[in-house]
């Protein structure tokens, strides 16, 4: 140990011996600390501040977490309250004592600014407990009882802390803590990614879990605002305000759409859609009435100003428009501090034309300054003219900067409060540079990508998943990807047809006698099953007239159509491979023979009618063939299809159902049925849990029914009355005798439509 | 004849010309041709038909088509009474007898069969066979057939047929420009032209969302309806919505879209 002896105060010479600490490195800073404390902390708060960094330091974890919570206690006791010293010390003694000893650090370093986002003592015991309830959790342990491996989230977790509190809410940061332990328990670096929010589902739920108005949720209610009062319209791209800590993005306009953020919190009383009108309004403003301007000899400064000013002129324009614009507006621009102008340190340019623009927005807002003032007169005396130009307001900005330029405008240090309008967008629009920058990025026309089109295949849609434990949707987690089916020879299915000859017949019988529902009036009929009053009375009226009367007084009533649309999803999991019990076939065959007599039922009765088969390899890769489209009649090309069916991997039947049910909705039918062909329960092999499956799959019959699709099982396993009910209710069919499905599916099918 | 002085307008009624179309109208009566007006609903077709017919002197007889018109509806037909039968004539025969305009309103909502009747009326041949009756009606000179649709709502199954469409002069109506509406709703109810101008530009913005999810705007008709709530004492943005916005859609975006209108507009 370096002998240095160090001169320090009485008093602080008592503390650091209460400290009784040997680490030169505490020893160089105390003096500091002790200052800050002593100015923040009462006598006794000092006091007990000392006894526990000398706890702290007695811990054998080394130096770093004496120093981080010398540092960072005195802040968080002024924002809370004393009482809460010794609960840190006690919380941190617990994350040492519980193998999370590598917490300690992060957890005390950004304990201040979790302090300063949750306010009160309340929520910081929550905010303890939360994490408490996270290290328990994740910590391993080898015999059930003692943790001996440390939690390899925590430390990130409390790092990104912070960050997090400052997006979400409490009750978000509790629900974004639960999921990643939920999913990610067992896989420690997946956890750490999470944690560290660099897996895109942290994003994800991160997003879903934010406060404020999200513009996702708006977007119609925006463009149709864009449309009815600017008759302008644009895409509306959302950029995140989460994650640029340095420099915020401002909204913004351009060839590719109008930039929004994704997320507006309410402030000054202004809900968050107003702010995003605002923004919206302040925007369709510049697009009606700015125009392009060559600024490549216009300073910074200059730029600045001509902004300002050109955005001062188009809010007047619009608030002339629509003067309900203005307590809008009004309330979202800052209220900027007008005797800061008398620093002399900092360049005040910022201040300056935040003054300018508050005057000439709000007529209540008194400016003092002379010149200031003048410049307000300038401007209003140009608008009265009429609608004025960018040029006009450049002029104005340019004289602006001329005469009221300072000394200190130079100066690195620069005036910032109150002075960002944060409605108002960057204005990249307005210029126009003659010559391009170094740093003019010279690749970008040659990156066009090509796009290779592959007729066969589609983008994977993603569709949620239903959790059961949690009560919530996994935002996009299954990833379905569908292609049309591959083609067979068509001869397959005309011989099964041939070879169920027999049944065919029957079938017709059945078909003949199934009638459609629509009813439609026919009118002038001699022989019908009601008069018709209308044509009687006219026809009596003739006969006593004289003239010839009409006989066709009767009238009937015919059955115009079935309005029923029919998607048939199939099942191809591995399974179907399997010989069916007490009988010569494969499962597959005999599903295969009762698709073909469904289809051709079906196509005799008219309805509309799809054939789609699914099968999964995990949640990554949902397969969805395409066999028989509505718009598709029952065709060689859907026959040579059908004939191709095979079975391979597993039944994530929910997606398959989401995803039929897609094309479903967009078919006009009064009715619409989903039929579901399976030969067992959900599952797949990336889910441990059997009821996760059968849970998801019945949360789709859920959403299906809402959507108006009325689902229905055909279920080929013998054991399928432990979950087929809990999946889809009362809709369901089991059938033992497999070799009989080709019978039964038509006529299951017929009694479901009769 | 007290048949026609039943259908002869005695008031004034008020019309604001949007161009030349009064001018139009009476260079069409004076050939007798037949004439159709288009437009959206609530932009002043009818009130444009009854104006004319008031200018022009003329009896107006005005039929709202609708689906369960028969061709002896627009005709005529045998009644029964105590003696026998009665012939009575139907509108069109009406028409064509005292020499009055016939103002079909909607005629799309008609059976394409039945509007078949009125094609031997409006080519040269200007006559009226009443078979039943056995009466061949010539027209009165007077006579004109004038017919009305809205191409807004027309459905596929709603059009005219082209042997019906090709017989009558066109008109195309729209809502009239900013100016020329506010000054309508100003003499329709007497408010003043700042509070009218405002009523305008909220229909204005409707009009923007057509195809959006409104399948037409805020008529003329629906402006002048708020401004008379307004002039009988209802805060204007209560009446806006109860007269604009409410009666023209279900659709909840674009309800609080215009409900925020009416707000921007009146500060």
């Amino acid at each position: 140990m370096i002998d240095e002896t160090i001169e320090r105060s009485e008093k602080s010479q008592a503390y650091w011996e209460q400290l009784n600490c040997r680490f030169p490195a505490a020893d160089r800073v105390f003096d500091e600390y002790i200052l800050e404390a002593q100015t923040l902390l009462s006598e006794e708060g000092v006091s007990s501040y000392i006894d526990h960094a000398r706890f702290i330091g007695k811990m054998g974890r080394g130096v770093e977490p004496l120093l981080v919570y010398l540092e960072e206690a005195p802040s968080i006791a002024s924002l809370v309250g004393e009482k809460i010293l010794p609960e840190i010390k006690d919380f941190v003694y617990f994350l040492s004592t519980h193998t999370n000893f590598k917490a300690i650090v992060p957890f005390l370093q950004s304990l201040a600014a979790v302090t300063r986002r949750l306010h009160s003592d309340e929520q910081l015991h929550i905010y303890f407990n939360l994490i408490k309830k996270m290290m328990e959790e994740t910590s391993g342990s080898v015999h059930g009882h003692h943790t001996t491996f440390p939690s390899p989230g925590l430390p990130d977790l409390l790092k990104q802390a912070p960050r997090l509190l400052s997006q979400l809410s409490l009750e978000g940061f509790s629900n974004w803590v639960d999921y990643g332990v939920r999913y990610y328990k067992n896989h420690p670096e997946r956890q750490k990614d999470y944690f560290t929010l660099q897996s895109p589902d942290a994003v994800a739920v991160m997003q879903r879990e934010r406060h404020g108005t999200l513009l996702i949720d708006h977007e119609r209610q925006l463009d149709l605002y864009l449309r009815s009062l600017w008759q302008d319209g644009d895409y509306l791209v959302p950029y995140s305000l989460a994650f640029d800590e340095l420099r915020k993005p401002m909204p913004y306009y351009d060839h590719m759409g109008i930039r929004l953020p994704d997320v507006y919190d309410d402030m000054n009383g202004v809900s968050g859609i107003n702010r995003y009108r605002a923004a919206l309004a302040h925007m369709a403003a510049h697009r009606r009435w700015s125009s392009q301007m060559v600024v490549d000899n216009w300073s910074p400064f200059q730029r600045i100003a001509v902004e300002m000013f050109e955005d001062s002129r188009v809010e007047y324009l619009a608030m002339q428009l629509f003067p309900g614009l203005r307590s809008l507006f009004s309330a979202l621009h800052p209220i900027p501090n007008e005797d800061d102008l008398s620093h002399t340190e900092m360049s005040l340019i910022r201040l300056r034309l935040a003054l300018v623009s508050r005057a000439i927005l709000d007529s209540e807002f008194k400016l003092e300054d002379e010149v200031l003032k003048s410049f307000v007169v300038r401007f209003f005396d140009v608008m009265q003219a009429g609608e004025s130009s960018s040029p006009d307001m450049a002029d104005i900005a340019l004289s602006f900067i001329a005469r009221t330029r300072r000394q200190t405008d130079a100066s690195p240090n620069t005036y910032f409060d109150n002075t960002e309008v944060d409605y108002r967008d960057d204005n990249r629009h307005l210029w126009i540079y003659i010559e391009s920058s170094d740093e003019d990025e010279q690749f970008e026309h040659l990156e066009e990508q090509k796009i290779q089109d592959d007729v066969d295949t589609l983008p994977p849609r993603h569709y949620h998943e239903w959790d059961y434990n949690a009560q919530t949707y996994r935002p996009d987690w299954v990833s379905v990807y569908e292609a049309v089916h591959a083609r067979g020879n068509v001869q397959v299915v005309d011989q099964i047809l041939e070879k169920h000859s027999v049944l065919a017949k029957r079938l017709k019988a059945i078909l003949d006698a199934l009638k459609p529902q629509q009813k439609v009036r026919v009118r002038y009929q001699e022989e019908g099953s009601e008069l018709d009053l209308d044509v009687a009375i006219r026809s009596l009226i003739d006969l006593k007239s004289g003239s010839q009367p009409d006989m066709r007084i009767n009238m009937s009533h015919k059955n115009d159509g079935r309005d029923i649309a029919v998607m048939l999803l199939v099942d191809l999991s591995q399974s179907l491979n399997e010989k069916a019990k007490g009988s010569t076939q494969t499962i597959l065959e005999l599903s295969q023979e009762a698709v073909t007599l469904l289809a051709w039922t079906i196509d005799k009765l008219g309805d509309k009618f799809a054939i789609g088969g699914f099968h999964s390899d995990t949640r990554h890769n949902v397969r969805y063939s395409h066999i028989k489209g509505f718009s598709e009649s029952f065709n060689d090309d859907v026959k040579a299809r059908l004939s191709a069916m095979e079975a391979k991997y597993s039944t994530r039947m929910g997606a398959a159902m989401r995803h039929a049910a897609h094309y479903l909705e967009a078919q006009k039918a009064g009715k619409k049925l989903m039929l579901v062909l399976t030969d067992g329960e959900p599952a797949d092999i990336d889910v441990d849990d059997d009821a996760l499956l059968i849970q998801d799959t019945h949360q789709a019959v859920k959403e299906l029914q809402q959507q108006g699709i009325y689902s229905y099982c055909i279920n080929l396993d013998p054991k399928a009355d432990e979950y087929v009910a809990d999946i889809f209710g009362q809709h369901y069919t089991v059938i033992d005798h497999v070799d009989k499905l080709p019978e039964k599916l038509p006529q299951i099918f017929m009694s479901l439509t009769k | 004849m007290s048949n026609q002085a039943q259908y002869t307008i005695k008031e004034k009624p008020f019309y604001q010309a949007q161009s030349d179309e009064i001018e139009l109208y009476e260079a069409a009566y004076t050939a007798r041709l037949p004439v159709m007006v288009k437009g959206p609903t609530g932009c002043g077709k009818s009130r444009f038909i009854e104006y004319m017919a008031w200018k022009l002197g003329k009896p107006l007889i005005t039929v709202a088509c609708n689906e369960d018109m028969t061709a002896s509806d627009l005709v005529g037909r045998y009644l029964l009474d105590a003696n026998g039968t009665r012939w009575l004539d139907g509108p069109l025969t009406t028409a064509a007898r005292i020499g009055a305009i016939c103002y079909l309103d909607e005629i799309v909502e008609a059976r394409q069969d039945t509007t078949v009747v009125i094609h031997p009326l409006t080519d040269h041949r200007r006559t009226l066979p009443l078979d039943k009756k056995g009466e061949l009606l010539e027209a009165h000179e007077d006579f004109q057939l004038v017919i009305s649709y809205n191409p807004g709502y027309q459905s596929l199954m709603k059009d005219l047929k082209q042997s019906t469409k090709q017989r009558f002069c066109g008109f195309e109506f729209d809502y009239p420009s900013e100016a020329i509406e506010t000054s309508i709703v100003v003499k329709e109810t007497g408010i003043e032209a700042e509070l009218a101008s405002k009523l305008v530009k909220i229909g204005g913005a409707a009009r923007n969302l057509k195809g959006h999810g409104l399948d037409e705007g805020i008529s003329t008709r629906l402006l002048t309806y708020a401004a008379t709530l307004i002039k009988g004492g209802i805060e204007p943005k209560a009446a806006c919505r109860m007269a604009l916005v409410r009666p023209i859609t279900d659709d909840e975006d674009i309800r609080v879209t215009l409900d925020h209108a009416i707000d921007t507009i009146f500060a």
